[in-house]
């Protein structure tokens, strides 16, 4: 398969605070990766350096032999290619659910509303949403407005996807409607990076799972080897913290 | 109860021509406060330190300031000492200006402050370009916040007018106590119907705001 991904040495910090310190990371197309590790260990700074929502200090983020990061005017067009979704809820609160869709295809892409209400409602109905087209975001629960957030990346059509905890503000019955999405959106082969803390979703979504600490990736591995053969004391000691003895 | 006074030769015009003043002087603070907070709202959100220093100086002025304080600060202050000749209609405008300015900047920087840092960042993971996040994403939330507040100040304003018969001008307030004044020994009871008026002159003139006010925010509450 080709590698559409590519991270090399990459290092940031914040002021003195140093927070990923040499990751190198190879991406295959369609590949699903899920990444995993403590609180505060450099997940979320490190998908927001994916695309360029942060610069960096050292190293280089490229995508398709196009560089996104470091950021400079060149690396726009290859940063659109990429799409990320957060943890917390950021539609656009003054728009209807259809507007927030179609506004960056029809502002960015140059895309006629039509055809690209045409595409929204599509994915609004394969994520069972079409009905709240003409809602505000108010109106909707946690877990539907992920998965506008969702549809709402998925419009501009991008090779790269980027979930950051998508689940993490839910409530735990909203929490598998979205993993549902996520998991067909990976049966379509699509190229996804994933960060979560739902252990039985990373084992089902990922083809291969990172397991980072302190800035850096410690482990790396399929779900079995990763869950059932953890090498390091760190992934075994992290591991230790979703299962409860008594 | 002493309503007849207004009906006596030109009263009730007069009355009217003078509210007419204070809604002049209201209308000309309020569009100039409107327009220079806006640029300076926006500057104050730098996070440059000296120009958040001056501005919180400025603000603290104006607030700590009764109105009246710096009306005839301005207007003696200017024609006694300095020996300035400024007309008091334009006195009054320019201390309307200057505290207008200052509240409404506030108002402006506090919306745009109130508005989310994920509000810019998803917008700018979707591709759209600094200009494009700022005209369809933040400023229309932006105006959403900062209508009701300055309609709010608007009415503030126009309420405070009032006290620029202090510096003498003659507007509406003025008015009524000169017809006061000159019917006290026909009609004992003027005052009564004259401020009465007045009131109710003036909820006529802020009432649209505080209707166009509620409607907006009716509007936008999704
Ligand atoms: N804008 C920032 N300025 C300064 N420090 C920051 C900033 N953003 C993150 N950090 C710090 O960087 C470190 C890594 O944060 P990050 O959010 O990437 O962790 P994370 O692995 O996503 O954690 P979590 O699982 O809790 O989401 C933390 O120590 C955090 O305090
Ligand atoms: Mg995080």
């Amino acid at each position: 398969m080709d590698e559409i991904l590519k991270i090399e040495q990459l290092k940031k910090s914040f002021d003195d605070l140093s927070v990923l310190d040499g990751i190198d990371l190879s991406v295959k197309k369609g590949e699903v990766v899920v990444i995993v590790g403590p609180s505060g260990c450099g997940k979320s700074t490190f998908l927001r350096c994916l695309n360029g929502l942060e610069d960096i200090q050292e190293g280089r983020v490229s995508l398709e032999s196009e560089v996104i990061n470091p950021v400079s005017k060149s690396t726009v067009n290859a940063r659109k290619k990429i799409g990320m979704v957060f943890q917390s809820y950021d539609l656009f609160p003054h728009k209807t659910i259809l507007q927030n869709i179609t506004l960056a295809p029809m502002k960015v892409h140059k895309r006629k509303k039509a055809e690209a209400e045409g595409e929204a409602l599509q994915l609004l109905e394969r994520v069972g949403l079409v009905s709240k087209k003409d809602n505000y975001p108010r109106q909707l629960s946690g877990g539907q407005k992920q998965r506008v957030a969702i549809v709402r990346a998925l419009m501009m059509h991008p090779e790269v996807l980027l979930f950051d905890e998508v689940t993490a503000a839910l409530d735990p019955e909203m929490v598998r409607e979205v993993l549902e999405v996520i998991l067909s959106l990976a049966k379509e082969g699509r190229t996804m990076l994933i960060v979560t803390h739902e252990m039985a979703f990373a084992k089902a979504v990922a083809d291969r799972i990172i397991f980072m600490d302190g800035g850096k990736i410690i482990e790396q591995g399929t779900p079995d080897d990763i869950f059932e053969h953890p090498k390091t004391e760190r992934l075994q000691s992290f591991l230790k913290t979703f299962t409860y003895d008594r | 109860m002493g309503f007849e006074v207004l009906l006596k030769g030109q009263n009730m015009a007069r009355l009217i021509e003078g509210l007419g003043v204070a809604l002049r002087i209201s209308a000309i603070s309020v569009s100039v406060s409107i327009f220079l907070g806006i640029v300076l709202g926006v500057v104050m959100t730098s996070k440059n330190p000296v120009v958040r220093f001056v501005s919180a100086v400025y603000l603290e002025i104006v607030r700590i300031m009764p109105q009246m304080v710096l009306l005839f600060l301005v207007f003696f202050g200017a024609t006694k000492a300095l020996g300035l000749r400024i007309e008091a209609e334009f006195a009054s405008i320019l201390v309307f200006s200057f505290w207008g300015t200052a509240e409404m900047a506030d108002l402006v920087r506090g919306a745009v402050k109130s508005i989310p840092v994920i509000q810019y960042e998803s917008s700018e993971a979707l591709g759209l370009s600094r200009l494009q996040t700022y005209v369809y994403v933040i400023l229309p939330q932006v105006v959403r916040r900062l209508i009701p507040l300055s309609i709010n100040l608007i009415t503030r304003m126009i309420k405070t007018t009032s006290l620029v018969m202090m510096i003498g001008i003659v507007e509406v307030l003025k008015v009524g106590q000169q017809i006061i004044e000159a019917n006290r020994k026909s009609s004992p009871n003027a005052a009564f119907a004259v401020f009465a008026t007045i009131f109710v002159l003036y909820f006529f003139a802020c009432w649209p705001f505080s209707c166009l006010s509620k409607y907006l925010e009716k509007k936008w509450e999704n």
